[in-house]
């Protein structure tokens, strides 16, 4: 639909329910959960409850800007999980001196972090190339790593946790800055970067464009695979930035369960924040306020005694309603 | 010319080559790969699988994918368990309906609210794993071992191991269903075209209501099949049997576009990866190499790796030349 006919539309029928609801669904239901919460939760409006969402949501929401990316050019991502556990095994192997031995401590850390990440940036930049290089479906592409990466997470590992008590390292999940958390700097400065590369910037307009009609982007000359590279490449860089931050946290890594089922939590947080999972439309802080919905639906409900197995079963509603509410307004 | 035939062949054959390699691989390497006790044990194993796998097949086969079936074969084997008591007929209507409600649900999200499969089936994946958490409250529910309920995954019958028939018949049904019923020529329809297959007066809903009201019936059994086996209703069992599912039924050359398909490959596709481990753990008993259990995911994924590359040149090739 196009701006003009958008305009008539809405000229026709000043107040379309669907449409609206559609455009700030997210917002009025997180503004919605955070009323009921001040009225209802005991200790909702403390700086700890603010903590807790926020550190929990964290890790989503990084590994849901990559994933907001690759589905705005039509793609999916399954296997951040996968790299999630990989980067996770990795970073300490190296910080520990399990591979290698390094004297210096900061420049342990730096190297484990620049390695981790490196390595979940270079499979992500492999499932690109799956993509773009054998037309190979994004989703079948990326099941190899799904299923391949954490086997070799475990096999790197021998399935065993590793634990660790370094401060320098697990600032990125424990520290503060200015008493902000520092992965939640990590998140925000994220979401920043990727709202404007994909509103300001030429290569935002060409993932945008490729989500919405691939044949036509690749004859109006944009390099259609060189687009899909980068972008499940930044898919793995986040995911591989969201291992770091769990492992630090848990002051462990269990190439078992870290990043396990995140696809699937991140993909949700994409859906209900308004991004179209055929592609060609994108919202980062839509992702980023789906994120944050869901995390709040889910507090809500476990800090109201609800068991968290009926919390389950709400976060699906959750995401059919938004996705539902979505789609009427569109389609009105 | 020869290309297009040989991808063809590779695309109807390719997976029942690969798994008769592997066998003799197996037959030629090990002592006893062939012996009985092995073969049971595989066929045992791996009918669960292969009942989702076939139920995925076409779902896949409409141009959809069913995420739910492992959280809804836990959720089958929660039900089946508490039913267990009345008798393995109970135990299995049980489980089946549980399957079925979520499959129709899956079909209404689809169909009628027009919700990309995906999503739909991903939501429906948490909320079965959900209500199989609540109506087991968090733990594994043992069931009967008085009403021969254990059969249905641990008996035999003609010397055959009943989960192994249980599957086969599945399969025989799905392949009759498929090759020589109006719906399932028209799933193959649907999936190639849906719009075509709407112009042409085909029942489109009807028929994608169908292929998701199946695969919830057989993640249902296949849930049954695992209580049965291992003596308890496991609400967490099931975590990624949707992805080794869609994993076999690839292998087995189904197009995830839809519009392809064949029931058999699935199968072969399914023992396929089955045996893939029975292999490794072949391996290890001979001692010269020691490849933890983890290395199966490995390999499984590097296998999954190969065939897609393979199926993605011989497609290409294939369109290109014709």
């Amino acid at each position: 639909m196009t701006d003009a006919t958008r305009a008539t539309v809405i000229e026709r029928r000043p107040i379309n329910p669907f449409d609206l609801l559609a455009r700030y669904g997210t917002v009025i239901a997180l503004v919605l959960l955070i009323v009921f919460n001040l009225i209802f939760t005991t200790n909702f409006a403390t700086l700890q409850t603010l903590n807790v969402n926020l550190t929990q949501v964290c890790t989503i929401v990084i590994v849901a800007v990559g994933m907001t990316l690759v589905i705005a050019t039509g793609g999916i991502d399954l296997s951040v999980g996968s790299l999630m556990s990989i980067s996770g095994a990795l970073a300490p192997m190296v910080f520990m001196s399990k591979l290698f031995p390094i004297g210096n401590i900061y420049l342990a850390v730096a190297l484990a972090i620049i390695i981790a990440v490196g390595v979940a940036t270079l499979l992500g930049l492999f499932n690109g190339w799956l993509i773009a290089r054998f037309r190979i479906q994004p989703i079948i592409a990326t099941l190899v790593l799904f299923i391949a990466g954490r086997g070799i997470a475990q096999v790197m590992t021998n399935g065993q946790l590793q634990t660790f008590k370094v401060p320098e390292f697990q600032f990125i999940g424990l520290g503060r800055v200015l008493g902000i958390p520092f992965q939640v700097i990590v998140m925000l400065v994220l979401v920043i970067i990727a709202a404007w590369v994909i509103r300001k910037t030429v290569f935002g307009r060409q993932i945008l464009a490729i989500g919405g009609n691939e044949k036509a982007s690749g004859l109006s000359g944009i390099a259609v695979k060189k687009v899909k590279l980068v972008v499940y490449a930044v898919s793995g860089f986040c995911a591989g930035i969201a291992g770091l931050v769990v492992i630090a946290i848990n002051s462990a890594s269990d190439a078992n369960l870290v990043g396990l089922g995140m696809e699937l939590d991140a993909i949700a947080a994409v859906a209900v924040g308004g991004t179209l999972l055929s592609g060609g439309r994108a919202s980062i802080i839509g992702t980023l306020l789906g994120a944050l919905t869901i995390q709040l639906v889910r507090y809500t409900l476990l800090a109201n005694g609800v068991p968290d197995s009926v919390a389950q079963v709400a976060q699906a509603v959750i995401i059919i309603a938004a996705v539902w509410v979505q789609q009427q307004g569109r389609s009105a | 010319m020869t290309r297009i035939h040989l991808a063809r062949m590779v695309g109807s054959y390719g997976v029942l080559i690969a798994l008769a390699l592997l066998i003799l691989f197996g037959y030629l390497r090990y002592e006893n790969f062939l012996g009985l006790f092995n073969i049971m044990s595989v066929l045992r194993y791996n009918s669960m699988f292969a009942l989702v796998a076939l139920g995925m097949c076409f779902v896949i086969m409409t141009g959809g994918i069913d995420l739910s079936v492992g959280t809804v074969a836990a959720l089958g084997s929660v039900a089946a368990a508490y039913a267990s008591p009345y008798g393995p007929v109970a135990g299995v209507v049980a489980g089946v309906a549980v399957g079925l409600v979520v499959g129709l649900i899956n079909a209404v999200m689809i169909t009628r609210m027009h919700i990309m499969p995906f999503i739909a089936t991903l939501a429906s994946m948490l909320a079965a794993s959900g209500t199989a958490l609540l109506l087991a409250n968090n733990r594994s529910v043992p069931v009967s071992y008085q009403s021969g309920f254990t059969e249905l995954g641990q008996g035999n019958f003609i010397g055959l191991p009943i989960p192994a028939i249980i599957a086969t018949i599945a399969f025989i049904l799905g392949w009759l269903v498929l090759n020589y019923t109006a719906t399932g020529r028209g799933v193959l329809a649907v999936g190639g075209s849906e719009e075509s297959a709407k112009l042409m007066g085909l029942p489109a809903d009807r028929i994608k209501t169908l292929a998701y009201v199946a695969s919830g019936g057989l993640a249902g059994l296949a849930g049954v099949v695992l209580a049965a086996q291992f003596g308890a209703g496991q609400p967490i069992e099931g975590v990624g049997w949707e992805l080794f599912a869609i994993a076999s039924v690839v292998v087995g050359g189904t197009l995830l576009t839809g519009g392809v398909g064949s029931v058999g490959a699935t199968l072969a596709g399914v023992l396929l990866l089955g045996i893939l481990f029975t292999v490794l753990n072949f391996e290890n008993g001979l001692g010269w190499i020691s490849l933890s259990a983890y290395w199966q995911s490995v390999i499984r994924g590097a296998f999954l790796l190969v065939v897609v590359i393979l199926q993605a040149r011989l497609v290409a090739g294939e369109t290109t030349r014709t």
